[in-house]
């Protein structure tokens, strides 16, 4: 079987690759583009390791195939920081320890920065629902849930 | 080493602060590198072929149909490799079943082809002949004359006549009179626990690219939490020279006990042999929960006596825990643990080792003590209440203190447990009022640490600054510890010390990170390294300054004249006397090698609120909290975060997660769809409170506190619903429909 020509944006950065018609996103991601930071933790969509958005949209990047991609913007941990100039996020994850590991951080952080799109101004408990399918399995999620949410506070008193 | 003196004293400037970690940009911008994220010019996909029966004989395998397919360039079976000695025979088994498939999802072969689609479509080619046999994956139905018999031959001496073959071992543990310490109690309570088998659930499923040349020259890239385990049992199985095998530990996407053996490296190893080219394998996650960890399954019996002012006369405990397919279960550190945060004088326990159809259970974070926990504690709790007695004044008139002989043996040094109950008795969490169908539970934990080999060096660069070499991968922040150390220790900025986790090429034997050792252990070589290399930079200052090497000290970051008698030297810092090392002799480093003893004890009062569903049996999570004894906390903020994931597992392993086996011994839930971790929706915050009782055998007073943390939750949840709900849960998890019947039942 022939292989599918997709052209597609990634961060920003227009992008051609060839797929196989079975192949995910996420394969395509890590395995043809080399953009590592989207991990896989389970492949059914119930970890949420590999959170990408497409077109602005949260989505898990093994539940979609390669080939869904033409010509839709997709945006990656790989994409979030702009330059050396981490996102507010980032840093308060840094600072917060709300990492320990690390496996699950790119997911957590790709997900958090679409639930600020989306709602500015979270409570406690609507951060909790948002991220319920990103699993972290070091930190119990405390010092996430307070970095998440302290990130918010410093991009809206910035704006 | 011991406690420095002047420790309690002493004005830390970087430890006990909470800087940034060495690693936090490359983990939020997605560079770091874990297991998976590594290629290799030439690179092929193995993957493994697994049984599909829960036990069965391998009549035969035919690889030939598979071999004939374009792009695959190896297969390999048990019969690739040597016949393995003693101490590796099991996990050579493990990773390659020999005669027979001991559980669903056990490897029987594997292949190395140039894309993973051609390797899945080949591995569907090979041919295997099973002979199913029957099977069993209970416990107490394993121990019975007349069940289905893993291995003939296995059973030790300790193991009394009468029992299946299938029962590997007795262990017991105690001191006094059982029958005395009743006969003295106003109640005794005796029960039957159950708890099920968890996985450790890391999120980065394992992963290694393995190399090998005709020369017997060897590359391993593994997400381990111990490449120099990984390299001496890959090199024994492989029957390669353990120098001519370099192992490099990648970031580690969790482990929890998990990632302290082989399961793809030595297969890998063997498709690189084969096939002369690099072999990258990753398992998803089906294959994680099928073949991996997990946990030991339990079956314990508690008798417990008091008298009415909470005085506990005896306990006795007798533990069954299966541990998959192999001897090995944490059935001792369970029954060695389970008494041991209380000063008993009449304490006995049995631990049974039993082997059944199910995976080989892995080290999980304290492993062998949290199901020990929950059967002591829920007991307690139950003698408490049914006294009317505040359960942590029980556990205050109980608890283990300096001088107390353990259950397990040795005397205490000083420990923390007291310490945590009173804060616990003294926190607003204690006293904060409860509503309709709320509960608050409590529960103590325990666990040994350890010490364990380590390496470290500690290297001046020309320049000033400073590099730490150390051999354990770095699982939650233990980078950053280590700089702290080496700063604290050198008089040097934080952000002057660098610290990585070496290949093992690079230092001596390293035991794995597990134990809760590293911040204990390898904290002490580092602080022992940059004391070695104070040493040597203080005997440059004397030889600039003409003077002998004891009359330098160090004081701030720089070499000064020790007094008067010393003579009038200016303080020459470590940047100085770096820039002249290579005219005072050379390079300049420290290091250290040791097996330390000391690791120092550790205890932990867990306080619950939960909220049970009368309509449904689910239970919610309303308030948390951890005490627990750090000794010293080098990074606070990951301490509360290893208190905080520790109460988290237990959570889950309280309420929702089991592996569930369908009557063919197929493991039904191999998915975390089904295999059910909390989310943060299911929790609150989890709120910590450290407590630093140092311990006597570090200079610096450091305990590991990574385990500790996951012992009481699943007794604190099940009191917790206990005291919401009237009723006393036995076994876990505690779902709600288990908890809906109990309560109908009621």
């Amino acid at each position: 079987m022939s292989k599918i020509h997709v052209t597609t944006t990634i961060n920003g950065d227009p992008t051609e690759f060839l797929c196989e018609a079975d192949e995910t996103l996420l394969d395509v991601l890590r395995d043809r583009l080399g953009l590592t930071g989207s991990k896989e933790g389970c492949g059914t969509g119930d970890c949420g390791a590999c959170s990408v958005t497409v077109g602005g949209r949260l989505v898990c990047s093994c539940l979609m195939l390669g080939a869904e991609a033409e010509g839709q913007e997709i945006g990656t941990i790989e994409g979030m920081a702009e330059g050396e100039s981490l996102h507010p996020l980032q840093k308060k994850f840094i600072e917060h320890a709300a990492l320990q590991c690390g496996i699950c951080t790119p997911g957590l952080l790709v997900a958090a920065k679409s639930l600020l799109e989306h709602n500015p101004d979270p409570t406690e408990e609507e951060t909790r629902y948002w991220l319920a399918g990103n699993l972290c399995r070091c930190t119990g999620y405390d010092k996430i849930i307070r970095a998440v949410m302290d990130a918010g506070k410093d991009m809206r008193e910035a704006s | 080493m011991a406690l420095d003196s002047k420790s309690e004293l002493r004005e830390f400037k970087i430890v006990g602060t909470r800087p940034l970690r060495p690693d936090g940009i490359d983990k939020v911008t997605g560079k770091a590198r874990f297991g998976a994220d590594i290629t290799a010019p030439g690179m092929l996909v193995g993957l493994v072929l697994r049984s599909p029966h829960a036990h069965a004989r391998i009549v035969s395998i035919d690889t030939s149909r598979a071999e004939a397919v374009p792009g695959v360039h190896a297969v390999v079976t048990r019969a690739d490799f040597a016949e393995p000695g003693e101490d590796v025979a099991d996990i050579l088994d493990n990773c390659m079943a020999g005669a027979k498939a001991l559980y669903d999802g056990h490897a029987v072969a594997a292949i190395a082809a140039s894309s993973g689609k051609i390797a899945r479509d080949a591995l569907k080619l090979i041919d295997v002949v099973y002979e199913v046999l029957p099977h069993v994956t209970d416990v107490d139905a394993a121990m019975k004359p007349g069940a289905p018999v893993l291995h003939e031959g296995r059973t030790d001496e300790t193991v009394p006549e009468g029992l299946s073959p299938n029962v590997i071992s007795r262990h017991e543990f105690g001191h006094g009179d059982i029958e005395a310490g009743l006969a003295q109690a106003d109640r005794i309570v005796e029960r039957t626990f159950q708890t099920e088998a968890t996985h450790q659930g890391y999120i980065e499923p394992h992963a290694c690219l393995a190399q090998m040349g005709p020369d017997g020259q060897a590359d391993l890239w593994c997400c381990t939490q111990g490449h120099y385990m990984a390299r001496n049992v890959c090199a024994e199985i492989l029957g390669l020279e353990q120098g001519q095998l370099r192992v490099t530990a990648s970031e580690i996407g969790g482990g929890f006990g998990g990632k302290t053996t082989v399961f793809l490296e030595p297969v890998a190893l063997m498709l690189a042999r084969k096939s002369g080219r690099p072999v990258k394998m990753v398992m998803t996650r089906s294959e994680v929960l099928r073949a991996t960890g997990p946990t030991a399954s339990s079956s314990i019996d508690v008798k417990i006596g008091m008298t009415k002012d909470g005085r506990i006369t005896a306990g006795f405990a007798e533990l069954r825990y299966q541990g998959g397919a192999y001897p090995g279960s944490p059935v001792d550190m369970g029954s060695m643990s389970a008494f041991a945060p209380y000063d008993l004088e009449h304490v006995k326990t049995i631990g049974w080792d039993v082997v059944t159809n199910r995976p080989k259970q892995a080290a999980y974070r304290a492993p062998g003590a949290p199901m020990a926990a929950f059967a002591v504690e829920s007991a307690i709790d139950e003698l408490a209440r049914g006294f009317g007695l505040d359960p942590l004044e029980v556990r205050l008139k109980n608890a283990a203190r300096e001088g107390t002989r353990a259950s397990y043996g040795p005397t205490y040094p000083a420990i923390g447990l007291e310490a945590t109950l009173r804060t616990a008795k003294d926190h607003p969490h204690w006293s904060a009022p409860l509503g309709e169908n709320q509960g608050r539970g409590v529960a103590c934990g325990f666990w040994f640490n350890f010490g364990g080999d380590t390496c470290v060096t500690l290297n001046i660069t020309p320049d000033g600054t400073v590099t730490v070499s150390e051999g354990n991968p770095d699982i939650g922040g233990s980078r950053a510890s280590m700089s702290m150390m080496a700063a604290e220790e050198l008089g040097i900025p934080y952000e002057k010390v660098r610290t990585i986790v070496a290949d093992t090429g690079s230092l001596g034997q390293n035991e794995v990170t597990d134990g809760s050792r590293v911040t204990f252990a390898v904290g002490l070589a580092t602080i022992e390294a940059a004391r070695a290399a104070i040493r040597e930079m203080c005997k440059r200052a004397a030889m600039v300054w003409g003077i002998e090497p004891e009359a330098v000290e160090w004081v701030d970051g720089a070499a000064q004249p020790a007094g008067p008698n010393a003579g009038e030297h200016p303080p020459m810092t470590l940047a100085e006397i770096a820039a002249i090392a290579s005219n005072t002799g050379g390079p300049i480093a420290g290091h250290h090698e040791a097996n330390p003893e000391g690791a120092g004890v550790s205890f932990a009062t867990h306080m619950v609120d939960t909220e049970v569903d009368p309509d449904t049996g689910a239970v919610k999570i309303l308030r948390y909290t951890v005490f627990q004894d750090a000794g010293k906390a080098i990074h606070p903020a990951y301490v509360e975060g290893q208190f905080q994931g520790g109460a988290v597992q237990g959570i889950g392993w309280a309420l929702n997660e089991e592996y569930i086996y369908g009557e063919d011994g197929v493991l039904q839930n191999a998915g975390f769809l089904d295999y059910r971790v909390p989310v943060a929706s299911d929790l609150p915050m989890i709120d910590t409170v450290i407590l630093e009782i140092p311990n006597p055998g570090h200079p610096y007073g450091v305990r590991g506190v990574g385990e500790t943390s996951i012992v009481p939750p699943l007794a604190a949840v099940a009191n917790a619903v206990s005291a919401a709900s009237g009723v006393r849960m036995t076994s876990l998890p505690i779902s709600p429909p288990k908890l809906l019947a109990a309560l109908h039942e009621r």
